[in-house]
């Protein structure tokens, strides 16, 4: 019988992040997704006869930034190296990438657990490198097209230590570097589109083992919802190999998102040997310390130092600190509709509830949001300072969002402002009681219970405009002192 | 006196005074070119129309007085340098229908001084040959005999210099193939510092030890080509951002009280008799234009060969990748899928020579060889560059002979690798050190010219320069040409 608990689970990941410059990593073409085919490929992207490499060092102060974030090691010199292959979307056929002196070494990243614990992650480098083009293998009959728009686009590639235990710290891992690269501003992480892509390296072992077990590699999966699954998937496939008596192949595999399984791409056994070495076209390149310290002068505040402070400065819960923190565009949402409303806790609700749903909804980005942080900041305040109230503002955002006007226009613009004045609510509630003889004998009789009746019918009267609390202490009195009719 | 007679410096102040015209000289070389170069194959490609055009700019140029500093000057480039839309092959069937897309700095350069394009020359295939036998274009033949070779890599560069069927010519060396073509043919040609001439649309065999610079027919005219061709490029990493001096101007510098060293190691090897006489000859002159001669010791010399045939090998495994049939260049005939593409548009478009340095560099770069190969030979460069370090402290330049012997006879070493890389043994370390290094005529042994090597500590090619050019000015071997 097998027992999952014998097993554990030994993960490493590859993390390939497109930097977001606007040229190309050794030539000037441009980086914009989604042009069409090989138009943005210069004579150094197709690697014409006599082309050399440029380093565009733009990506330096990137990498040195990611580096500084993961708390490792900026080599100097950091060297480029040469590693061969031959593939059609590889124009030069060899890629330039880093072997020996990547820019980043010796990093490590906390990450926050499900329990609420903190777990260290080694990074074991990050290095530099360019991506390949693309092949197209639909619409060429018995042929392949190449497309070498994205070759030659800025990559770096984030190694982790294998000491990812589970698929959720491995997602959680991955969400944690996803952040720190949004936050530095070094690219946009776009899953979808490949700006951010996953290999899973995955092994099994008893229990009490210290031998590592032959580990495969998943490949290319593209959302944080499947790198789970496939790790998730990939465990339980080995667990059953060798449980049957078989062995683990050392394989790089692929996920199909689809039947949620991963099956065989290439054997490691008939891998290329890759012959790397230092690219003769590019100098070592020196990071003066100088140059280094210029980065950590504008390192920006990361994702676990907003989140300390969230919970500090605004008094918002480790949740709320945490879930706003995570993601630099909310982060930076919330904190410009607080500097409208001045209520922290009331601005984090409404963004995590009815904001978020409706961002969600329609699945945009958040600075693309159809009511500003200002505009959201305004709602807020006209809840504090009893303009309108909780329920009516629910009714005001949706307008807001459908029409994107402000929400004093639309307050003023449909009379939704709440009714304070004493007198008009004094004015409903006699209204009320003398519209509802036979509720108030049985109220007065001592159906206590009757006093929301009441107060539903004010509200109803008011059409949800009179401010409740007032409605509560009129209803109240008049209850009392009105002399039966 | 034809016109084709005078060297680079004359017909430029025979432009400049109106002795004759650009299109004058230009249609000389051409007319000079038709007869006499289907004897000696050293052209590949002959730019008549272009020729004629740019001839007749920099005519009108002097007519309004506004002439560029190499106006009008025809002058033949190794088919090794980028050309926009004019055929650049590199001496292979790889590459035997490739118009590049655009020029390379060195052209660009050259064009932006006003020189005339004649044409491109024949090649060893990928630079690689010392004796111009492996080009795919057909052996060039040595216009002092010919049976004999021209030298390689840039063979066909030294062979129309030579023959006087240009004024000068660009060429490359990543071993020697500047300096030892020089020596075989009669000319002065000059290696700079690696670095000093951009790579940016050279096309490259082994890129840490590629260099371009210039064949003519003496020092003076080397260094008024050199000039226009070195300085800083941004498209070239490895270029050098350190101004140029005046190379013209350099060449008048006294060398009185310079010091040359003569490594002992040099001469211990087996030299024919008339090659060590020449030398000798050499060094009396030196001597009598006030030079100090003083012996030095080179003693990781001998490790020179074998650490450049595994890294020029090593990196051209992978510059060379780039020709798979896919973007441009040969393609077989009807691939049956991705893998035959490959192999047959490689086996067929690459010849044989090409093809074995990328097997050794693909060897020795391999998992469980790159330590012993690569990353060895790697260490003993280094050693070899502290030789040149450790000579430089006591001398100005170092002399030897540019070859083991004069040229030699077609087929007679293309069969015998090692004897061929043997004829590089003087010239690659210089290569392995990046140190710029001039080869000049200093005799002749039955009709056949030899070469002096100076070797120059890094950016001194002015001193080169102006030894050679003092050396020229008491000697009379490179006023010595072919009767062709």
């Amino acid at each position: 019988m097998s027992n999952i608990n014998q097993w554990e689970a030994v993960i490493g990941l590859e993390i390939h992040v497109q930097l977001s410059t606007n040229s190309k990593l050794f030539s000037g073409a441009s980086t914009n997704f989604g042009a069409s085919p090989n138009t943005q490929a210069c004579n150094v992207d197709l690697a014409m006869p006599g082309v050399l490499p440029v380093l565009n060092e733009e990506v330096l102060k990137m990498a040195i930034k990611l580096g500084i974030a993961l708390n490792a090691n900026i080599n100097s010199p950091t060297i480029f190296a040469r590693k061969n292959y031959f593939y059609p979307d590889s124009p030069k056929g060899y890629q330039i990438s880093q072997m020996d002196k990547p820019i980043v070494e010796d990093g490590f990243l906390d990450i926050e657990l499900e329990d609420g614990s903190v777990k260290r992650i080694g990074v074991t480098r990050a290095h530099l490198e360019e991506d390949a083009g693309k092949s197209l293998h639909e619409d060429f009959e018995g042929q392949s097209g190449i497309d070498l728009n994205r070759a030659g686009t800025p990559l770096i590639e984030i190694v982790s230590e294998p000491e990812i235990s589970t698929p959720e710290e491995a997602v959680a891992y991955l969400k944690s570097i996803h952040s720190i690269i949004r936050y530095l501003d070094i690219s946009d992480g776009n899953m979808a589109e490949g700006s951010m892509r996953c290999d899973a390296n995955v092994s099994v072992r008893k229990v009490g083992e210290t031998e590592l077990g032959t580990r495969t590699e998943t490949k290319n999966v593209n959302s944080f919802r499947f790198v789970e699954k496939a790790i998730h998937y990939e465990i339980s496939r080995q667990i059953n190999e060798i449980e049957s008596g078989n062995t683990i192949t050392q394989e790089t595999r692929l996920y199909d998102s689809q039947k949620n399984t991963t099956r065989p791409m290439r054997s490691k056994e008939f891998a290329n040997d890759y012959r790397y070495f230092p690219e003769p076209d590019l100098l070592p390149v020196i990071l003066e310390e100088d140059f280094i310290n210029s980065v950590k002068k504008i390192m920006p505040e990361l994702p676990n130092e907003k989140k300390i402070r969230f919970t500090e400065f605004y008094k918002l819960s480790k949740y709320d600190s945490s879930l706003l923190a995570a993601d630099k565009d909310l982060a930076d949402f919330f904190e410009e509709v607080v500097q409208e409303s001045n209520s922290p806790k009331i601005s984090a609700n409404w963004i995590m509830g009815e904001f978020l749903a409706e961002i969600n909804k329609e699945n945009l980005d958040i600075n693309k949001s159809k009511v500003s942080s200002k505009q959201l900041g305004v709602l807020i305040r006209r809840i504090e300072d009893s303009t309108i109230s909780g329920k009516i503002a629910k009714e005001v955002f949706e307008k807001m969002w459908e029409s994107s006007k402000d929400a004093d226009e639309i307050i003023s613009n449909q009379g939704l402002k709440q009714v304070t004045d004493v007198s008009e609510i004094e004015k409903m509630v006699k209204k009320v009681i003398k519209n509802n003889p036979d509720q108030l004998k049985k109220y007065h009789s001592g159906k206590d219970r009757l006093f929301g009746f009441f107060v539903g019918q004010v509200m109803k009267e008011s059409q949800g405009k009179a401010n409740p609390a007032q409605v509560n202490q009129i209803l109240k009195d008049k209850l009392k002192k009105e002399p039966i009719l | 006196m034809e016109l084709n007679e005078f060297t680079l410096k004359e017909q430029l102040d025979g432009l400049r005074d109106s002795s004759f015209s650009s299109t004058e000289l230009t249609q000389d070389y051409l007319k000079r070119i038709k007869a006499k170069d289907p004897s000696i194959n050293s052209y590949i490609t002959v730019t008549e129309e272009l020729a004629l055009k740019q001839a007749k700019k920099a005519d009108d140029r002097y007519n309004k007085g506004q002439a560029l500093a190499l106006d009008g000057i025809p002058i033949a480039h190794k088919d090794i340098f980028c050309t926009e839309d004019v055929l650049t092959t590199c001496g292979s069937k790889m590459l035997s229908n490739f118009k590049a897309p655009y020029s390379s700095t060195v052209v660009s350069k050259l064009f932006d001084e006003g020189v005339v394009m004649l044409g491109k020359t024949n090649m060893d295939e990928f630079a690689m040959g010392s004796s111009n036998e492996t080009s795919f274009f057909g052996e060039v033949k040595n216009p002092w005999n010919l049976d004999y070779v021209p030298g390689g890599s840039s063979g066909g560069s030294a062979a129309c210099v030579s023959a006087r069927l240009a004024s000068a010519a660009t060429a490359t060396d990543t071993g020697g193939s500047i300096r030892q073509p020089a020596a075989l043919c009669g000319l002065t040609g000059i290696k700079p510092t690696y670095g000093r001439v951009s790579r940016y649309g050279m096309i490259a065999f082994a890129s840490s030890l590629d260099q371009g610079g210039v064949l003519t027919r003496t020092a003076e005219d080397a260094a008024i080509l050199l000039a226009s061709m070195s300085g800083h490029d941004p498209k070239d990493s490895t270029s050098l951002n350190i101004e140029v001096p005046n190379y013209t101007e350099e060449i008048g510098n006294n060398i009185s009280g310079l010091k040359i060293g003569l490594p002992k190691e040099f001469f211990n090897q087996e030299i024919p008799d008339h090659v060590r006489k020449s030398t000798e000859e050499a060094i009396e002159v030196y001597k009598d234009l006030g030079a100090e001669i003083e012996e030095i010791s080179f003693p990781n010399i001998d490790l020179s060969l074998p650490v450049y045939y595994v890294l020029a090998p090593a990196e051209c495994s992978a510059n060379l990748s780039r020709y798979d049939g896919v973007r441009y260049g040969y393609r077989c005939e009807e691939p049956k899928n991705l893998e035959d593409l490959y192999m047959r548009t490689r086996d067929e478009g690459f010849g044989p020579e090409v093809k074995r340095r990328i097997l050794i560099g693909t060897y020795a770069l391999s998992a469980g060889y790159y330590d012993a190969y690569y990353l060895k030979a790697q260490k003993c460069r280094r050693l070899i560059a502290n030789d040149f370090t450790e000579a430089f402290k006591s001398v100005d330049v170092i002399l030897s002979p540019t070859t083991p012997g004069t040229s030699f006879k077609a087929g007679e070493k293309i069969n015998d690798p090692i004897d061929m890389y043997l004829q590089d043994i003087f010239t690659i370390p210089a290569n392995l050190a990046g140190l710029p290094a001039i080869s000049f005529p200093c005799g002749n042994h039955n009709g056949l010219p030899l070469g002096l090597q100076l070797v120059g500590n890094s950016l001194e090619e002015g001193k080169l320069l102006s030894a050679a050019h003092h050396f020229q000015t008491v000697t009379n071997w490179h006023k010595e040409l072919p009767e062709f």
